[in-house]
């Protein structure tokens, strides 16, 4: 018995040594949103595949979470889809003495999405209807406000159940940042950020948890990044924009809202909800990665910049597969110079 | 009298047949739980559980290998810093101090007894990620480490006191030292129980998930040494059963298949020890 | 007698430290220490760390609704309240059944149908709390949702425990999964103490007329009261610091409502989601002063049971305690 225990012992020691003197991958830990996951997780497989001594770790905590961390200093690049305010950002100069930078990544959608039973035509939402339905004013699937976008459809007497992010969100900054574009009561009541004091609603973890809690919830009625809607064939609506057309979010209404952000900010930093244009999807966004501006790891730097690099040409050509729009070839232009600042 | 005397003994039957509903319903439940998860785990367990890394988001095929190997090294650390103490201090108390240390040591071990496990998390967030800013499988260690010591030091007391007096001092008698008599007599008299403590605290932090949320953190890949995050069971379960795929939600159950037929056989082995008695009869 | 404290008697320090027993002492009484050590350290931290909140809000933090990251808001309220309430439902469907059966193995069981069943519970009580989780989301949820839910709104519906729409996470689900995972302890506890109590006890009762369960339940639960009690803490205990269980089924959203049907949050659940990302250090300290609260709650919890147990064995149960 004693015996055993101690060939046990030796044996997960080895293990454990062998682990730590093995020829060490690189390993670089970032955090931060979930919006992108699904892309991110992609690419830093594929990644991997192409520089095996490279394993860049990501973990889908929420964008809150990826600009708290990387502010830490707990993670080596941090991600997220609502941008570092001023606050943020002197928070991280404070903190490291050198800026962070934002180089956006990928273009994406927020949609609404639904799980009404008996309904499964897609559903038209104004910007008022959405609104009013996160407000909790409009508290039944059978609200004019909701119906008169849809004739034709017959909507049941259930209440809605409203489901939000629980965690601190970029997904919930586009969100809310539309809101507050749309809506004055929004702009006053609760405003934009990555977390705010909801009005009414679930909270669910993450874009994984909303797309969960929504698929399990009768008369649910939340906000997802557009692949977590499409991956688990849940129904969402399309969105009446600024134009006042009905546009429903795809690859080209997305970057159809990314051409309106024609001036992009030299720090990347830019908001396209509500963006003008006829076909443009209203609530689209940029996501960036996080990166500090001085890394004292030269190896960890040389491994980030290469993964940007890949990123902006190679990484482009598998978003579209995910339902992500490319980024606009102006401002990957950009972000090959912007990356020379990253020492 | 008679109809009174009818009445108290219907009571007395209906009751206790409640207590017995009581029972087995508290025992189905068990039994459900156990049958729901063999049957969903089971069903979910595959070769490429156990020795795949985890698949990127939406892709089916991956599996949990790093996070059981990730178990495994956070087990490790937290047995070395909550064994040690555990049992070094409980020596202290059974056979060295006097009755005011005892006290204060006993009543610190059981206030950090009951700490949730979440401000576990957060003391080990404050003393091992922030000051090295980095998020680490030493960590989540210290965490669960932490979490054993108060288990292992007041049941390997319990079991070091039980041993007779008699042994003690006929020890002494053959004129060896108190560290002696401790070292050969003591300790392996009661090494069954101590074995079984150590066991069932190993059981216990086996399972826990809310410690390591910031202390190990996660991974996706293979985590090298022990200085940087790893992925463990417990929040691999926690992760996949909040997502909405379905490939994840099975991939959980057998996780959770795996973590339970772990611990409960841990469980089950440290009654078997016990079972077969202490090295002498108590007195 | 040898070891009997460093300045007695009159050997030198030196050939002291040569005798292995002071080596001995001296490294035990050091892991010994080192426990005290932790434990304070552990309450320092979570003093020192929620300083800038306890300046600003004072003991507002204890009754303020608000939670509100973006405007600095932080009040522990919903928090409090959803920890008590969770705990509360839980015991109430625990604690009675947990005795009903302790009292069923303990005295109407064979023993050896007894101690097979105490070991199946003692295994429920190793699983871990994720599990729960797991099942919790998968089984109870929906359970609640398409069931007991609409059932208890129909039938008791005017109360005002049962209003709101089911939406399967809320307060009561919690309850009933922190219910399931806190039986275990009061069982095996109770079930231990109820056999312990001397056979005489039952016998004198019965032997004056008392029904089978009148003897068990006018005399030997009274006497085990103090263990059942010490299990019952034990239980509360358990409930007020459960967290995976918890953030899985409660709905996470910090309201305070008398509904169970609402969904609503823990002071652990709430740290659990939050901590990762809580910007600012206002922010990150209000959930380390929430610990801090927590661990304040379950610190008062078992000063009471401590306190309860040494009144009610003083007030005397009889002889021979276990």
């Amino acid at each position: 018995m004693k015996r055993i225990a101690g060939l046990l012992v030796a044996m997960l020691l080895l293990a454990g040594a062998g682990l730590v003197l093995a020829d060490n991958p690189l390993t670089i830990n970032g955090a931060g949103a979930s919006f992108p996951y699904p892309i991110y997780s992609k690419w830093f497989d594929d990644y991997h595949k192409k520089n095996p001594n490279i394993q860049i770790n990501y973990q889908s905590i929420g964008s809150g979470g990826g600009i708290k961390q990387v502010t830490e200093g707990t993670v080596d690049f941090g991600a997220s889809d609502g941008p570092m305010n001023d606050d943020q950002l002197k928070a991280f100069r404070d903190k490291h003495g050198f800026d962070i930078l934002h180089f956006p990544t990928v273009l994406g959608a927020d949609v609404p999405a639904y799980n009404i039973p008996g309904v499964s035509a897609e559903l038209t939402f104004t910007p008022d209807a959405i609104a009013g339905i996160f407000l909790g004013k409009i508290t039944k699937w059978n609200d004019p406000a909701i119906a008169g976008a849809n004739k034709g459809v017959t909507l049941p007497g259930n209440d809605i159940v409203v489901v939000h992010r629980s965690d601190g969100s970029g997904t919930t900054y586009i969100w809310t940042d539309y809101l507050s574009k749309v809506s004055d009561e929004w702009k006053n009541k609760v405003g934009k950020g990555t977390s705010v004091n909801w009005p009414v609603g679930l909270g669910g973890k993450g874009n994984e948890g909303v797309a969960g809690l929504v698929k399990q919830t009768p008369n649910a009625f939340g906000y997802v990044e557009l692949i977590y809607a499409i991956q688990n064939n849940m129904p969402y609506g399309k969105v009446k924009n600024s134009s006042g057309n009905i546009v429903k979010a795809d690859l080209a209404s997305v970057t159809a809202a990314a051409a309106a952000a024609k001036d992009m900010p030299a720090d990347f930093r830019v908001s396209i909800t509500n963006a003008p244009g006829k076909n443009a999807y209203p609530i689209s966004s940029f996501t960036w990665l996080l990166i500090p501006e001085k890394f004292s790891d030269a190896a960890k730097r040389d491994a980030i910049k290469g993964f940007i690099s890949w990123m902006l040409v190679d990484g482009q050509n598998e978003v579209e597969a995910l339902s992500y729009a490319k980024l606009p070839k102006e401002v990957v232009a950009k972000e090959k110079q912007a990356l020379a600042k990253v020492q | 009298m008679n109809d009174r005397l009818r009445w108290r003994k219907f009571v007395s039957n209906f009751m206790l047949t409640m207590t017995g509903i009581c029972a087995v319903v508290a025992v189905s439940v068990l039994f459900f739980i156990l049958g729901y998860l063999v049957y969903h785990g089971g069903t979910s367990i595959s070769w490429n559980f156990f020795t795949k890394l985890p698949a990127p988001v939406g892709e089916p095929g991956g599996g949990m290998a790093n996070a059981i190997v990730g178990s495994a090294k956070l087990l490790l650390l937290a047995a070395l810093i909550g064994v040690p103490i555990g049992f070094m201090g409980a020596i202290y108390l059974a056979e060295f101090s006097g009755s005011s240390i005892a006290f204060v040591v006993r009543y610190a071990a059981d206030l950090l007894n009951g700490v949730p496990s979440i401000v576990i998390g957060i003391f080990a967030y404050s003393l091992a990620v922030l000051p090295f800013k980095h998020f680490s499988t030493i960590a989540g260690g210290l965490a669960l480490g932490v979490m054993m010591i108060p288990i292992t030091l007041r049941s390997t007391e319990e079991f070091l006191r039980a041993v007779p007096r008699a042994l003690r001092e006929g020890a002494m008698a053959l004129g060896a030292s108190k560290s002696r008599t401790i070292a050969t007599v003591i300790v392996p008299a009661a090494y069954r129980g101590i074995l079984t403590a150590i066991l069932l605290a190993f059981a216990r932090v086996a399972g826990e998930t809310a410690p390591l949320l910031f202390t190990a953190f996660g991974s996706r890949f293979w985590s090298p040494g022990w200085n940087q995050p790893t992925a463990s069971l417990p929040v691999m379960i926690f992760t996949y059963a909040i997502a909405p795929y379905e490939d994840w939600h099975r991939q959980a159950w057998a996780a959770g298949l795996v973590l339970l037929g772990l611990i409960l056989v841990i469980n089950i082995l440290a009654r078997a020890i016990l079972a077969r008695g202490i090295a002498v009869p108590r007195s | 007698m040898p070891g009997a404290g460093p300045f007695a008697g009159s050997r030198s320090f030196i050939s002291k430290l040569r005798d292995g027993d002071e080596i001995a002492r001296l490294i035990t009484f050091l892991f010994a220490a080192s426990v005290v050590l932790v434990t304070v350290l552990l309450v320092y931290e979570l003093w020192m760390e929620s300083a800038l909140p306890r300046h600003k809000f004072g003991l507002h933090f204890l009754i303020t609704k608000v939670w509100d990251p973006n405007l600095d808001q932080f009040g522990a309220l919903p928090f409090i309240y959803g920890t008590l309430v969770t705990a509360a439902v839980s015991l109430l469907l625990a604690v009675p059944l947990g005795i009903g059966a302790a009292i069923f193995l303990a005295e109407l069981a064979p023993a050896q149908i007894s101690d097979i069943l105490e070991f199946f519970i003692d295994l429920l009580a190793a699983v871990p709390s994720v599990i729960y989780g797991l099942l919790g989301v998968f089984i109870v949820i929906p359970l609640m949702r398409e069931y007991i839910q609409p059932a208890l709104k129909k039938s008791l519906g005017f109360l005002p425990f049962f209003q709101g729409p089911p939406y399967g996470v809320c307060f009561l689900t919690a309850g009933i999964v922190l219910a399931i995972m806190v039986i275990p302890y009061i069982i095996s506890v109770s079930r231990e103490v109820l056999l312990s109590v001397p056979r005489d006890q039952r016998e004198a009762a019965l032997a004056l007329g008392a029904t089978r369960w009148e003897s068990t339940w006018k005399v030997v639960v009274p006497f085990a009261r103090t263990g059942i009690m010490g299990s019952i803490f034990l239980a509360l205990a358990r409930a007020l610091g459960e967290t995976m269980a918890v953030t899985m089924v409660i709905g996470n959203t910090p309201t305070i409502s008398a509904s169970l049907f609402s969904p609503g949050y823990s002071i652990a659940a709430v740290i659990a989601n939050e901590f990762t990302e809580a910007t600012g250090d206002v922010y990150l300290q209000s959930l380390i002063e929430l610990g801090l609260v927590l661990f304040l709650l379950t610190f008062i919890l078992n000063g009471l049971a401590r306190l309860l147990i040494v009144a009610t064995s003083q007030r005397g149960s009889g002889l021979g305690q276990a």
